[in-house]
């Protein structure tokens, strides 16, 4: 449902309508407060402005009865809105017995998730409809955090112990996840989308996948799901070469030969990215061996072959001097 | 208003600390705690520049979702070395090391602080870690958050933690001297007849921050000690890789940095006490349960540090009843801003500037107070944790409280400190100004918070453009508000209008000595007889009091002496 | 600079003076409280998840060498507390014997603490590059200041506490860290108590201290104290807790 206060994300999971409900219970018994005092004030800079220079205000000591009063009433009130928080985190916390549990791996600065069956995605996450859903959550270096603000959860992602976190989706569509832990360069883009399906459509994406109409399209949406973009920049400043013009023309190695840069280096660089290293670059390149099909291998070769007629940068782009772009 | 209507003009004392000696080294060697606060002054005035700086560098790169100005690694040091900048070298010296070292004992009626040479070390202390942050800044920078989580900091980051980190260590010490010479200051130094409850609250509320300083400091020192060993020599309690735990660098930080918050707040919520019934007339309401809540903040206050926390991963239990204590420590801010509040019913009112200020911050402080409500709820927090909302929050608080606080403080005794008025027209415009900027640079972020973006992004969805948009225009009016007060206070303190006494007038001890006070602050020791803010039974005020209002027995001395 | 004695401008009496300076030294010595227990809460946290790794850390440290310099510093605390008498009853001469003998057993302290940790650098126990738990072990001809039969029941401990611990080495290393850690800082608040009791030296031999003055004396006892009560803590911590031997 659409949350019925303005500017909410949609509601997409359990916890969002109480979640939502408790915020704006704590919202209206404070701007009742913060209005009262507001108006109390403006009330009393009026009525009590000064009238002459030398006047001087009220003796008044103070009182007790409103001194208790006005401590104990915000106390329960402040103790009722702890114990409807507390309730939900609560129930937050405590994941019930029988989920669907997804592994989920924070990285600088990428997202692999892994479902049930062994399927791997980066950067997106696939689930079913109305059903519970845990993710265990690991990090590879430092802290991060998986946050789904259509949901209203999150969880840090915290190195050296696994976290985890639960909810059930109850509307299908696709919503933001942010990585919300300050993880170091990347951070703000180190996100991605969750995608509630039917959960006929979920089983049958489990176990394939459909085909897309341009290749070189699918392949540039690729490129940037498995964040291949984040260390091939175009301008040849990141920490792989540019793929600028790269396809078919001879590519220096660091070990002095040169090789072609054809579909099966392509798909060699992808699999088995230390088989050969770029001279003048580190072997930093993980394997995608598991994480892409055949047929994906095919969509990215036809993006990096329409990249042929793309500038090629001056330096950081891997080409053989005095090579000739061929086909 | 302010000024004696009948009498001459009042003139300039003859002598008095400013003019006392001469020369740089008399300034650079000085004890004279009215000097140090003023040493203090122009150096946490720097600092508040650098890290407006850094923020003005944030608030136009956010402009665009792709982000306008700066490369990833850029903006990340810039949010960095904004709140190192801001939190450690501007908010938590600005109001205890430049009013509280300046008033403390004229207001208790001492000739000096317990211990006027530690008093300068603690200002060179400040100088020196002040120096090893600055050189961190320009050489490489600080990207880790200025909350250096390990092991981003102790392992991944690629900047100059090590010497940002020790010059924070070595400042701490600087916090820890002035606490403890407060503390031994309001202990020992009171004139005769200032019993502890005709302290005013300025003294309670930095007696209270002192506490704090020397329980709290230590804890970060040593938290920030080890993270430096690990950066530097890999050791590897904070380092997962080596069997370390992040949790425990975060739990040791916050122990410390939970409280540091208060050391932001309760200095000016100090003043806040001193201004509005200064500016009402009338004495405080409830003066003792204002000072308790004093106390009571310090002490609670180190008991809720997990509710940064609650989604490590840690205990529910523990959550739970972290979250429980957070509820409980805001119930005495509330106490006090309901007296603030009562205070003005009855009163005289009038609305210079720093009674100004004193309405925005309680405005403003409503609404960052009121907002921390929403981040302790464990339920909600789940949401809004680490987005927007908290950056909005804090700044409600640290800016809309706290540096109010500090201008308005800084205006309200502006004449003491100078001998010279400042131009009032001009400064109500600045403090319209300021407020206005300040809430269309902030109020926005909460609506990001709520639509779900987090903090510490330097590219953001298109969806959450709008807002942005809005802080940023807010951030560029909120600026003027700031270079305005820096501007026509300078000018003021040599070209004002001579101010007098006690301009207001006011009834703290201080406003008894000449404007500028002598070096030694009182010619004679003074006696107190009259209760705080008592504007009945104070004659020298030359008010009207009406026939019959003054109390007739003056309150007898209670506590030691 | 003042003179020892004289009244300070901002003080209206010699006793609101002393009153100041013994306040300040005991809120002093609680921020010092709160700095030795945020190492000493991770080192406690430590232990107990690391339980195998520090016990072994522990019995690496001699027994004898530590008890031996806790006998040196209650002494020298004996002696502190000796000094401080001697001023309160205006005896002279023996305020300055006290504090050279405090002064002495200090250095005897420093010397031990020097002999030990020249033994960690040679076992390859300071954290860093060479650390190795197992160095001893493995190389007895190295480490011939261990007999037999110790380096025989030390093999055998690690056998057991690596079987339990799979990351022996990288635990072990974090009690390092720690015994370097806080025994480092005790020293160096030693060496800055050794600094102050020079000074105070020299003020006694100048006859400055007497029944009506001692607060200096006073002052620079409770400090000498505390940093005392800091290695009763860190004593047992580090070196008695799961001993074997």
């Amino acid at each position: 449902m659409q949350s019925s206060l303005p500017t909410f994300p949609v509601q997409a999971s359990n916890f969002a309508g109480n979640v939502d409900a408790l915020f704006s219970f704590i919202l209206m018994t404070t701007l009742f407060f913060a209005v009262l005092v507001t108006v109390l004030i403006i009330f009393a800079a009026f009525k009590f402005r000064r009238r002459s220079e030398k006047e001087v205000g009220d003796d008044v000591h103070g009182n007790n009865a409103l001194e208790v009063g006005w401590t104990l009433i915000p106390t329960i009130i402040a103790i009722g809105i702890f114990a409807w928080g507390a309730a939900i985190y609560v129930n937050y916390r405590i994941a019930p017995k029988d989920t669907l549990d997804i592994y989920a791996v924070g990285k600088q600065w990428m997202w692999k998730l892994q479902q049930p069956n062994g399927r791997k995605e980066i950067n997106e996450l696939h689930i079913p409809l109305n059903r519970d859903v845990k993710l265990i959550l690991g990090s590879e270096d430092v802290i991060h955090n998986f946050y789904v603000p259509a949901f209203r959860v999150k969880m840090d992602v915290v190195p050296g112990r696994y976290n985890t976190m639960w909810f059930r989706p109850i509307k299908t569509g696709k919503y933001h996840f942010f990585c919300s832990q300050y993880c170091g360069t990347n951070h703000a883009v180190m996100g991605g989308w969750v995608t509630v399906m039917d959960p006929a459509e979920y089983a049958a994406w489990l176990s394939g996948e459909s085909g897309d109409v341009n290749p070189a399209a699918a392949g540039e949406r690729l490129f940037t799901q498995f964040a291949c973009n984040t260390c091939h920049l175009a301008n040849g400043t990141g920490r792989a070469p540019s793929l600028n013009g790269v396809f078919g023309a001879n590519v220096l190695l660091a070990d002095g030969s040169t090789v072609v840069a054809d579909e099966a280096y392509i798909r060699e660089s992808i699999l088995q990215p230390k088989a050969k290293i770029v001279a003048g670059y580190q072997p930093v390149m993980p394997t995608f061996q598991g994480l892409v099909t055949e047929e994906q291998i095919l969509n990215l070769t036809a993006y990096i072959k329409s990249l042929q007629s793309q500038p090629v940068p001056a330096k950081g782009a891997g080409i053989a001097p005095s090579s000739a772009g061929k086909k | 208003m302010r000024e004696q209507t009948t009498g001459p003009a009042p003139q300039l004392p003859e002598k008095h600390y400013l003019n006392a000696t001469y020369g740089i080294r008399s300034w650079l060697l000085t004890t004279d705690h009215k000097r140090i606060a003023l040493l203090y002054l122009a150096s946490v005035t720097f600092f508040f520049f650098v890290g407006g700086f850094f923020a003005m560098m944030i608030r136009l790169h956010l402009l665009t979702p792709s982000g306008l100005l700066l490369t990833p690694d850029q903006y990340n040091r810039m949010f960095t070395m904004h709140g190192v900048a801001m939190v450690f070298f501007f908010l938590i010296p600005s109001i205890p090391a430049v009013m509280g070292n300046f008033l403390i004992p004229l207001m208790i009626g001492a000739k000096d602080l317990a211990f006027p040479k530690i008093n300068l070390l603690s200002w060179y202390v400040y100088v020196v870690g002040g120096m090893f942050t600055l050189w961190a800044m320009i050489n490489g920078g600080l990207d880790t958050g200025w909350t250096f989580y390990t092991p981003l900091s102790t392992v991944y980051s690629n900047s100059a933690v090590a010497p940002a980190v020790v010059g924070v260590f070595i400042t701490g010490f600087s916090s820890i001297l002035t606490g403890l010479n407060f503390l031994v200051t309001v202990h020992t130094m009171r004139a005769p007849g200032m019993t502890w409850f005709r302290l005013p609250l300025f003294v309670w509320a930095h007696y209270a921050t002192s506490i704090v300083m020397i329980l709290g400091t230590p804890v970060i020192a040593i938290t920030l000690g080890l993270a430096a060993m690990e950066r530097v020599f890999g050791l590897g309690f904070f380092n997962p890789a080596m069997g370390g735990d992040p949790i425990l660098f975060q739990h040791l930080f916050w122990f410390y940095s939970h409280p540091a918050v208060y050391i932001m707040i309760l200095p000016a919520m100090g003043v806040i006490s001193e201004l509005i019934p200064t500016f009402a007339r009338k004495r405080l309401f409830g003066y003792h349960f204002v000072a308790a809540a004093s106390l009571a903040i310090a002490v609670i206050g180190f008991l809720v540090w997990t509710h940064h926390m609650f989604l490590t991963g840690q205990s529910t239990y523990a959550a739970v009843a972290f979250s429980f204590l957070t509820f409980i420590v805001a119930i005495p801010s509330a106490i006090k801003t309901f007296n603030w509040t009562a205070t003005l019913f009855g009163g005289s009112i009038s609305f210079d500037t720093p009674m100004l200020y004193a309405f925005g911050f309680l405005g403003l402080f409503l609404v960052g107070g009121l907002t921390g409500l929403f981040l302790g709820a464990l339920g909600v927090d789940i949401n809004i944790h680490d987005t927007y909302f908290v950056v909005a929050h804090f700044h409600y608080i640290m800016v809309g409280g706290a540096v109010m606080g500090y201008l308005g403080g800084l205006h309200f005794w502006w004449p003491k400190i100078t001998g010279r008025m400042y131009p009032e027209w001009l400064a109500r415009i600045a403090a319209f100004t300021l407020f206005i900027g300040f809430n269309f640079t902030f109020f926005p972020q909460f609506i990001l918070g709520i639509m779900g973006m987090p903090r510490r992004y330097h590219t953001y969805p298109p969806e959450f453009q709008i807002y942005n948009v809005m802080s940023t225009a807010g951030a560029s009016i909120l600026a003027i508000g700031y270079l305005l007060p820096m501007v026509y206070l300078t000018w003021a303190a040599f070209y004002g209008k001579v101010a007098g006494d006690n301009p207001w007038p006011a009834t703290g001890l201080e406003w008894k000595t000449q404007s500028p006070p002598l070096t030694e602050n009182f010619d004679v020791t003074p006696v107190v007889t009259w209760e705080a803010y008592d504007f009945h039974n104070r004659p020298d005020l030359g008010l009207d009091v009406p026939a019959g209002k003054g109390s007739p027995v003056v309150a007898p001395a209670h506590g030691d002496d | 600079m003042h003179r020892t004695g004289a009244l300070y401008g901002q003080f209206k009496t010699l006793e609101q003076q002393k009153d100041t300076a013994t306040l300040g030294m005991w809120i002093f010595l609680v921020t010092e409280v709160m700095f030795f227990g945020g190492i000493m809460l991770a080192y406690t946290i430590n232990r107990h998840t690391y339980f195998h790794a520090f016990a072994m850390g522990s019995n690496t440290l001699s027994l004898g060498l530590g008890g031996f310099n806790t006998v040196v510093l209650l002494a020298s605390s004996f002696t502190m507390a000796m000094a401080v008498w001697s001023s309160q009853t205006s005896r002279k001469r023996l305020i300055t014997l006290f504090l050279s003998l405090t002064i002495l057993l200090g250095f005897v302290f420093f010397g031990v603490k020097y002999v030990e940790y020249a033994q960690k650098f040679h076992h390859h126990l300071v954290p860093g590059k060479n650390f190795d738990i197992f160095y001893c072990v493995n190389n007895p001809t190295k480490c011939e200041d261990i007999d037999a039969a110790d380096m025989a029941k030390e093999k055998e401990e690690l056998e057991v506490a690596a079987k339990a611990d799979p990351d022996l080495n990288a635990h072990a290393q974090l009690y390092y860290s720690a015994y370097f850690g806080m025994t480092g800082l005790h020293a160096l608040h030693m060496v800055i108590g050794a600094g102050l009791l020079f000074w105070l030296l020299k003020e006694s031999v100048a006859g400055k201290f007497n029944a009506e003055w001692n607060n200096p004396v006073d002052i620079v006892g409770l400090y000498w104290h505390f940093v005392d009560i800091v290695w009763i803590y860190l004593f047992p911590l580090l070196y008695l807790i799961d001993r074997h031997k």
